[in-house]
């Protein structure tokens, strides 16, 4: 597996998905739903995240509704990974599929906001650039690596269906 | 090896003898759930690229609940989609604004005990009323569901919440549930499944059962389960269903931990706006103001939950600042409400009755709100801009504690409006 490395955008403990990507914008596309995530808790983030950057969450990141536009949005907005001390599950299930790397750390309170971070995912291992302080984080088991890798969940069943029709 | 039924289920579901918490495994669904939101409109375009079909139309339930009725063309293009999924892929257990899907699952008696089901909406998790694990996934999740029968998960720890006694007059499963989050977090159970047992849990019925399995998905956890007994089983007899109780959890199976509750000191709870595990007792609120007030969900508008409001609207008006909307759970539940003079006792009182369907629930329906509105509502979750504006507020609290508060104009405690205080 790949490393990861970004500016950091730093948020609280249960961001919920009727915050990441309010209910009403739903019935938008994905460009335009990526105009409003987490307009909730920070309006000017669509604006101003960047391509590569990295979301860093406290506990029960993605909390809430099973919309998989959180992840997503957050995707399409820009972010290249989200790093948490805990995930919601259906959230955490989201990123893989989507093929946004979720990164679990129990230290995850010790990054801090606009540092830039190196994530390891095949070793589980996070840098903090500023300072080199390096972090444990959780290594995904091979069976759900084996999607993300894919680039998530569909790449991983075209393969899938390919390799079994040849 | 000594499992809980949550392990039992997932046993048997990956082929093997026994399974260990934190295992990641491959296990054949049961049953698959999807609606209009989350079905459909996401997968079909990724089923035509990767020109595949679905694995068992008779193991997928599709229900269109979210944007029925529709508000406006975007809706009622999902609703066309949905619509055709349904013919296309020859999906006859399809349901549209015959209520939310949650509520039928149970209602139908889809899910059966000891069922591995998986949906694609995060209060999946209701349909453990059942005594089956139910789990919710997102919109790509269920697309490995639909054209694999498979998914993988990570066996779960099982948290027992044990609930001993009798609720009091006035008090609901939406109290304890509502309590219980309040005690241990919107994360509390993270990753956790909660197994529900206790004479307390014994004695109430099926409706009241899935509001503490429907709100596991507010404390964090994997799912809720109440393992199947005589109630489950006299539910499915009269659906003319055959099943028996069971699977139970070993005696001596390892749980995380137990949570224990003495029903009997439960009390009218709410939980105050913007963070569900904010949860207060109404007698130690205040009384504050609400303009609206939303008997409405998977969680709060079942027929039993009409009936409670009912209950305290009876001869009574909501007042002048409030405005009361219902939107039943159901068509059953309606008509039931119907057959008995519930719902005519809510039309007197002033309540407007809107479709069945998630409706405000999620933000999407009808009957959202405004910002510097003030709701309490018997849905679910009250994250900023829920139910309508970022600058609206939403007490969630039982059907008794909504429609007090309807007639009142502001929170208060429901048991002196039902003769339960006296």
């Amino acid at each position: 597996m790949s490393t990861i490395d970004g500016k950091v955008w730093k948020f609280g403990d249960n961001i919920d998905t009727d915050v990441i990507v309010p209910g009403k914008y739903l019935v938008h596309d994905l460009p335009e739903i990526a105009k409003h995530v987490l307009e909730g808790v920070r309006p000017e983030f669509a604006e101003q995240v960047r391509s590569g950057d990295i979301i860093v969450g406290g506990s029960n990141f993605g909390t809430g509704s099973s919309r998989e536009m959180a992840p997503r949005g957050l995707q399409a907005a820009g972010a290249s990974a989200i790093i948490a001390r805990s995930f919601a599950r259906i959230f955490f299930r989201n990123c893989i599929n989507v093929g946004l790397p979720p990164v679990e750390c129990a230290d995850a309170d010790l990054i801090e906001e606009g540092q830039r971070v190196s994530i390891d995912l095949g070793v589980g291992k996070i840098t903090v650039i500023d300072t080199g302080r390096e972090l444990d984080a959780v290594a995904l088991p091979d069976e759900i690596g084996e999607i993300l890798n894919a680039g998530g969940m569909e790449n991983y069943l075209a393969a899938k269906f390919h390799r079994t029709s040849t | 090896m000594k499992m809980t039924v949550a392990q039992k289920i997932i046993a048997r579901a990956s082929g093997r003898d026994s399974v260990q918490p934190d295992e990641v495994l491959w296990v054949d669904v049961d049953l698959a759930m999807m609606h209009d939101s989350s079905g459909p409109r996401r997968i079909w375009p990724a089923l035509v690229k990767l020109d595949v079909g679905v694995w068992d139309p008779d193991r997928i339930v599709l229900v269109a609940d979210h944007y029925v009725p529709a508000a406006d063309v975007q809706a009622a293009t999902i609703l066309t989609t949905t619509r055709k999924f349904a013919a296309a892929f020859g999906i006859e257990r399809f349901h549209e604004a015959q209520g939310i899907a949650h509520t039928l699952i149970v209602e139908k008696g889809y899910a059966r005990p000891g069922m591995l089901y998986v949906g694609a909406d995060s209060h999946t998790c209701t349909g453990g009323v059942m005594g089956c694990l139910a789990l919710g996934v997102g919109s790509t999740d269920m697309l490995g569901v639909v054209t694999t029968g498979r998914t993988w998960l990570r066996v779960p720890h099982t948290i027992r919440v044990n609930v001993e006694g009798r609720l009091p007059a006035g008090v609901t499963a939406k109290d304890l549930i509502l309590t219980i989050i309040g005690d241990h977090g919107m994360d509390g159970g993270l990753y956790q499944v909660l197994e529900f047992t206790g004479s307390a849990i014994a004695a109430m019925t099926m409706q009241e059962r899935s509001v503490l399995t429907n709100m596991c998905a507010e404390i964090g956890a994997k799912s809720g389960i109440v393992p199947a007994d005589a109630v489950t089983v006299a539910h499915l007899a009269a659906l003319g269903i055959e099943a028996d109780a069971g699977p139970f959890s070993d005696p001596d199976a390892e749980y995380s931990d137990v949570w224990n509750y003495d029903a009997a000191t439960i009390e009218p709870v709410v939980a105050r706006p913007n963070k569900h595990d904010d949860v207060v007792p109404i007698s130690a609120l205040g009384a504050p103001r609400v303009n609206r007030a939303y008997i409405g969900s998977c969680t709060g508008a079942k027929y039993e939950d009409l009936a409670m409001a009912a209950e305290v609207l009876k001869g009574r008006e909501v007042a002048a600042t409030v405005l009361l909307q219902v939107a039943p759970a159901s068509r059953a539940a309606l008509q039931q409400a119907m057959s008995d003079g519930t719902a005519q006792t809510l039309m007197e009182a002033g309540a407007h009755v809107l479709s069945t369907g998630c409706g405000a629930c999620p933000g999407i329906g009808t009957g959202i709100l405004a910002a510097g509105e003030v709701s309490i509502s018997t849905t679910n979750r009250n994250a900023r801009g829920r139910m309508g504006s970022p600058d609206s507020s939403v007490y969630l609290g039982s059907p008794y504690a909504v429609a007090a508060a309807a007639v009142a104009g502001h929170i208060v405690d429901p048991r002196d409006f039902i003769g339960a205080n006296s």
